[in-house]
């Protein structure tokens, strides 16, 4: 069967300031996988979602999703940028954060309706935030404050999802509600990226992995490619995890 | 005059009124706009913008010879966007930061807008005298066709900013995440910009370039401490503005020889000080009350639940206690158990305690609090 593909990336070089940071990477992200990005600090990870998402400019290289250029297919996509990206003292609600992701399909101008207050308390229902609706932001715990942000792309009711560092600095439970909830994703047939750290759960909680650090180490199904030699490759030392097969 | 006589005046004088609206109006946009530079973390730009419209205000005379406020203030709102640009330029294309950029662009602007002055000062010219007023700005001399004109580009400001507010929501709280929506973020960010440069030329007659940042900030800094809805907080900040506006013109008539844009600004500051003390969730008076509102309860909870250990050992949970008991416990003071007596959890006899059953009830819930609070 010929396997269907989410994202490609081809020949993607980022730099800053003339420091590569992201080095001729091809990329070709299957239909339907839970996939990590795994590397270390300034590997990149963050810096190829966001060229992947349009809000860096590489220098070189191309994006498509599903065969199209991002900006023909943003509806499909969805984003959870890092918590600490933004400002938590803003003046405005749970709701009101987690309705900024219906904006996308209402284009300019239009304003958000009952349908649109509609998505954004079902998403808010399905990471457990219901009841936080009208807690003003910064009174949220960092766990609650990820989760809306996860509600926020969930009412975005995209195919593809792109996800940077969901698990930083949230506790157990949150981290088994978001993990749930990306199990979810896959199994309705979405496609979720995730920039990881946890290197002991990527065997639990992934099917796929991309090994990253400035070039594309590999990527593949967990199974076949999470072993030794590609992270000790990745993190350049001699690095030993228990593989659970 | 007394401020008695002053408020009869604008009903009545013409010049007064002129001033009072035209005030009123700059305060309103001034505050609506200067929430979003808050909120941009752009504060200083507004500073920047306006110290850098000054050389513009000069070139303007030089060129055309006359004093127009017209003519002035376009010179000032194309120096003014020059200067707003060059800062995004360092910001962009060397290492510098934002703050560094700002300051080089105010202080190179301010300083080559006053040698220009000066130069002007020294030509032959009798015409020359009064571009100065613009450091500190005069309101008398607003003119009635002024004040139409900033009623003009409010309203405008007004219509856009109601057209496109969940855009501006939108790059405010989270610029990127705009991006991958697809909306326009540079569009955006350039209409909010243009604006809050257009807010800041239109003071410049009124407050003056070197005032005229505090315009923008304070009421807006006011507003946000009474709210957590940015819709609030820009209709506060402009309700604030619009006050200081008028309070101040009100002071500064009635005192003679006050110069009305220095008064609008104390007044805004007073203001943003009031709110910082005395607004109910983020004020400093408050914040300080439920301090210690909280060590008290924490204090009486933390013998309360000595006392709880005790009476649970205990089959007769009013089966009394020593009070001497207590006293290896640092907790206690004699303080603690009137106000636990008060409260009905604990009954004092003597030298004896007991815990009622109130008492008893409250304190075994006290751990759990938490996590209903939740």
């Amino acid at each position: 069967m010929e396997i269907k593909y989410a994202v490609t990336v081809d020949d993607l070089t980022v730099a800053y300031n003339y420091k590569p940071v992201l080095w001729d990477i091809d990329l070709a992200i299957p239909e339907g996988v839970l996939m990590a990005i795994v590397g270390p600090n300034g590997a990149g990870k963050s810096t190829l979602i966001k060229s992947i998402l349009g809000i860096i400019n590489p220098i070189a290289g191309s994006v498509s999703i599903y065969g199209k250029s991002y900006d023909k297919q943003r509806k499909l996509v969805a984003y959870v940028p890092q918590k600490g990206s933004v400002d938590w003292d803003f003046p405005t609600t749970a709701l009101d954060v987690v309705k900024m992701g219906t904006y996308g399909s209402l284009g300019w101008v239009k304003r958000p309706g009952k349908a649109q207050k509609k998505a954004a308390l079902e998403a808010l229902e399905k990471v457990g935030m219901l009841a936080f609706k009208n807690r003003q932001i910064s009174q949220l715990s960092g766990g609650q404050q990820q989760r809306v942000f996860l509600a926020r792309a969930l009412a975005q009711n995209a195919s593809i999802y792109f996800m940077d560092e969901p698990f930083q600095g949230v506790d157990a439970t949150t981290e088994i509600t978001i993990i749930n909830i990306l199990k979810e994703l896959r199994k309705a047939g979405k496609t979720v990226v995730v920039v990881h750290h946890d290197l002991q759960t990527v065997p639990e909680y992934f099917d796929w992995v991309t090994f990253l650090n400035v070039k594309k180490i590999a990527t593949g199904p967990v199974k076949e490619i999470f072993n030794d030699d590609n992270l000790t490759k990745t993190y350049g030392i001699n690095y030993k995890v228990s593989v659970q097969q | 005059m007394d401020l008695q006589e002053y408020f009869n005046l604008v009903f009545t004088d013409y010049t007064l009124r002129t001033i009072t609206i035209g005030t009123a109006i700059l305060g309103a946009i001034c505050g609506m706009l200067g929430s979003f530079a808050v909120l941009r973390k752009q504060s200083l730009l507004g500073d920047a913008i306006s110290h850098a419209s000054l050389p513009g205000i000069a070139i303007a005379f030089l060129i055309t010879g006359t004093k127009d406020t017209n003519v002035l203030l376009l010179g000032a709102l194309i120096s003014g966007l020059i200067g707003a640009f060059w800062i995004r330029g360092i910001v962009k294309n060397t290492h510098l930061k934002t703050d560094t950029a700002l300051g080089l662009i105010l202080s190179v602007f301010f300083g080559f807008g006053m040698l220009l002055l000066t130069f002007i000062q020294k030509m032959p010219n009798a015409n020359q005298s009064g571009l100065d007023k613009f450091l500190f700005g005069q309101a008398a001399t607003l003119l009635i066709k002024d004040v139409w004109f900033m009623a003009i580009v409010t309203s405008i400001c007004l219509a856009v900013l109601l057209l496109f507010w969940k855009e501006f929501k939108l790059l405010l709280f989270d610029a990127d995440y705009a991006k991958t929506l697809g909306f326009n973020i540079k569009f955006i960010d350039a209409l909010i910009t243009s604006f809050i440069v257009l807010a800041i030329v239109l003071g410049l007659q009124t407050v003056g370039v070197v005032l005229m940042s505090a315009m923008l900030l304070a009421p807006a800094a006011a507003a946000r401490q009474w709210t957590n809805s940015l819709s609030t907080m820009v209709v506060l900040a402009a309700i604030f503005g619009l006050l200081a506006g008028v309070v101040g013109t009100g002071i500064s008539a009635s005192q003679s020889n006050l110069s009305t844009g220095p008064v609008i600004v104390l007044v805004a500051a007073i203001f943003v000080m009031f709110s910082f003390i005395f607004s109910p969730s983020r004020g400093l008076l408050f914040r300080q009350i439920r301090f210690l509102k909280n060590r008290r309860d924490l204090k009486l909870h933390k013998t309360l639940s000595f006392m709880f250990d005790l009476v649970k050992t205990h089959e007769n949970k009013s089966h009394p206690h020593a009070v001497q008991i207590l006293n290896n416990f640092q907790g206690y003071t004699r303080g603690t158990l009137k106000k636990l007596e008060e409260e009905e959890y604990i009954k004092v006899q003597g030298k004896m305690w007991s815990m009622t059953e109130k008492g008893y009830q409250f304190s075994s819930n006290l751990y759990n609090q938490n996590i209903e609070n939740e």
